[in-house]
């Protein structure tokens, strides 16, 4: 019992502490933490998404970013070509990346194990060229979104505050969703499948219908993260799409913990803080980040939730 | 005589130059335990693996109550009532007791395609999945993670899987297989109760336990069944003597 104790105090203060984080903002004067925190939930609901498909349903996709850019350019290119409201560029963001993930999922799922993350990584890299070659939409040096998008009067998202609050709502959104899903019937199966796919078999549940449509799911929801991001920076580029931005969402939910509901966001804040301050300290901070991870990966098994639950045993 | 409930016909599989099941026809009626029994490499698992589906022969058909399966994938022959156990457990390591079978319950109880509702607060799902463990009598260890129960139990929770579904036949892998001597004989007790209930095919080293609960039982031997019939008529069969029994007792008076 103390164990969940000491895990839940945490994640608890940390969800204030990000509800409450506008204010003091506000009141110190300090909006850099608010432009920061606002790029850190929206990484958080992408870590969220993936942790989905990875820490519940064991399929270890490397090529996730690739719906950042996918949201973020659905975003940036209906609002080079005039189509400003936000009630039509947020549902053609989530539309495509459902789309593109039933097509990389249908084909990727064939497969298992090191291929399944190296053909995931393939098409991500593809999205990124793909992304890259678009001359009319930037190509290489990427998008400016001149206007935010436009959702006429009810919630403006050039309103720093308000875009916070609706980030924060989405994340929120999305851990309820994947919370509800991973105890219905459907995520049962998925994890099933995840512990062990031929007994799943014999019982009788085709296992890739399951794994296609959670893979759906996740990509749906790492799609809004991308529109999301488009937004805060105003901007959407090829590298969103890159490998790394995959390998950093990976980290994040392996770092906060794999298959939890709240360690994708704890994942998030910590690395995207530790990020934040040493690149501060020194321009070879990823010397320190490196090695740091890598403990934390290798001696707190389970991640940062797994470290708190033993913290409170022992 | 009635349509049989299994009907295997001339199945052949090969791997590279070796026939592991060669020209195999057997018959399973309903209500039948039919054993199958035969000594180390005679094919018994490339057999079963077809029968469930884990495996395609490479000619021949396997039937259930009339209808081919031969080529179905493992989970539609699931559905048509056909559960098996495996010979090594596979079992859902990371779940409970309960959940693993409930999961069984769940597969053949409409679609699994529900997002919302809580799955373990499914009453109906709850209650087959305690019938079942209570079938083998592991009630009392329902909440308790899999991989935190003994080899022993993890045998019966085998079972208790296959029953949730309700099958029309059981494929039991050898279901005795690294169990004690007082846990063994509970698994005979178990399988006599069950037999009532569900036709049975039994692949099982353990001869005692076979001559014990089998109706019928085919010898298979270097992939060919060699004979079959019931306990009585393969015990004095001298096909089976010298190439199964027979040979067992010389390597025990040698050894």
């Amino acid at each position: 019992m103390k164990a969940l104790t000491v895990s839940k105090a945490v994640t608890a203060l940390m969800l204030a502490g990000l509800v409450l984080l506008p204010l003091y903002s506000q009141m110190s004067g300090n909006i850099f933490i608010l432009t920061l925190f606002t790029r850190i939930i929206i990484l958080a609901l992408a870590a969220a998404s993936l942790n989905l498909i990875m820490g519940f349903g064991g399929m270890m996709s490397f090529g996730h970013a690739a719906y950042l850019g996918i949201g973020g350019y659905a975003v940036g290119m209906l609002a080079q070509e005039g189509v400003g409201s936000g009630f039509i560029q947020f549902p053609v963001a989530l539309a495509a990346s459902a789309l593109y993930a039933l097509v990389i999922g249908a084909l990727s799922l064939r497969t298992r194990g090191v291929y399944f993350i190296m053909i995931t990584l393939a098409f991500a890299q593809m999205a990124y060229y793909v992304a890259s070659g678009l001359a009319r939409y930037g190509g290489d040096d990427g998008l400016t979104v001149y206007k935010r998008s436009d959702f006429s009067g009810l919630i403006d998202l050039s309103n720093r505050t308000q875009f916070y609050y609706l980030c924060l709502a989405c994340l929120f959104g999305v851990i309820f969703l994947i919370w509800r899903i991973v105890n219905s019937r459907f995520g049962l199966v998925v994890q099933g499948l995840r512990s062990n796919e031929q007994r799943m078999q014999a019982i009788g549940f085709p296992a890739k219908r399951y794994q296609l449509v959670c893979f759906v799911i996740s990509g749906t929801m790492c799609g809004l993260a991308g529109a999301l991001l488009a937004n805060n920076t105003d901007f959407v580029s090829p590298a969103v799409m890159y490998w790394t931005r995959s390998g950093d969402l990976m980290v994040m939910v392996i770092l906060g913990g794999m298959g939890t509901l709240f360690g994708p966001i704890m994942g998030a804040v910590v690395f995207l803080l530790l990020e934040e301050f040493l690149s501060q300290i020194t321009e070879y901070w990823a010397l320190i980040m490196g090695p740091l991870l890598l403990l934390i990966v290798l001696f707190g098994r389970g991640g940062i939730m797994g470290m708190l639950g033993r913290a409170g045993r022992g | 005589m009635a349509e049989p409930l299994l009907r295997v016909e001339k199945l052949v599989r090969r791997f590279g130059g070796i026939v592991a099941t060669d020209n195999v026809s057997l018959d399973v009626a309903a209500g039948e335990l039919h054993a199958i029994i035969g000594p180390n490499g005679a094919g018994k698992t490339t057999l079963i693996s077809q029968l469930t589906g884990h495996l395609e022969p490479h000619s021949g058909s396997v039937s259930l109550a009339g209808r081919d399966i031969t080529y179905l994938p493992a989970y539609r022959r699931c559905a048509l009532g056909l559960a098996r156990s495996f010979q090594i457990t596979s079992l859902l390591l990371d779940f409970t007791a309960a959940d693993n079978v409930a999961l069984a319950a769940q597969a053949h109880a409409g679609t699994s395609f529900r997002f919302f509702a809580d799955a373990r607060k499914e009453r109906s799902l709850r209650d087959a999945a305690h019938a079942a463990l209570d079938r083998v009598g592991l009630a009392h260890r329902a909440d308790v993670l899999v991989s935190k129960l003994s080899h022993g139990e993890r045998r019966q929770i085998e079972l208790a899987v296959a029953l949730a579904s309700k099958p029309k036949l059981l494929l039991l892998d050898e279901p005795m297989a690294g169990l004690g001597v007082t846990e063994s004989q509970g698994m005979v007790k178990l399988l006599q109760e069950l037999r009532k209930e569900v036709s049975i095919v039994l692949v099982e080293h353990d001869m005692p336990a076979v001559f014990a609960l089998a109706d019928r039982i085919s010898v298979l031997v270097y992939g060919r069944v060699i004979a079959s019939g019931d306990p009585a008529a393969i015990r004095a069969n001298e096909d089976v003597k010298r190439a199964y029994l027979g040979d067992q007792h010389v390597v025990t008076h040698h050894g």
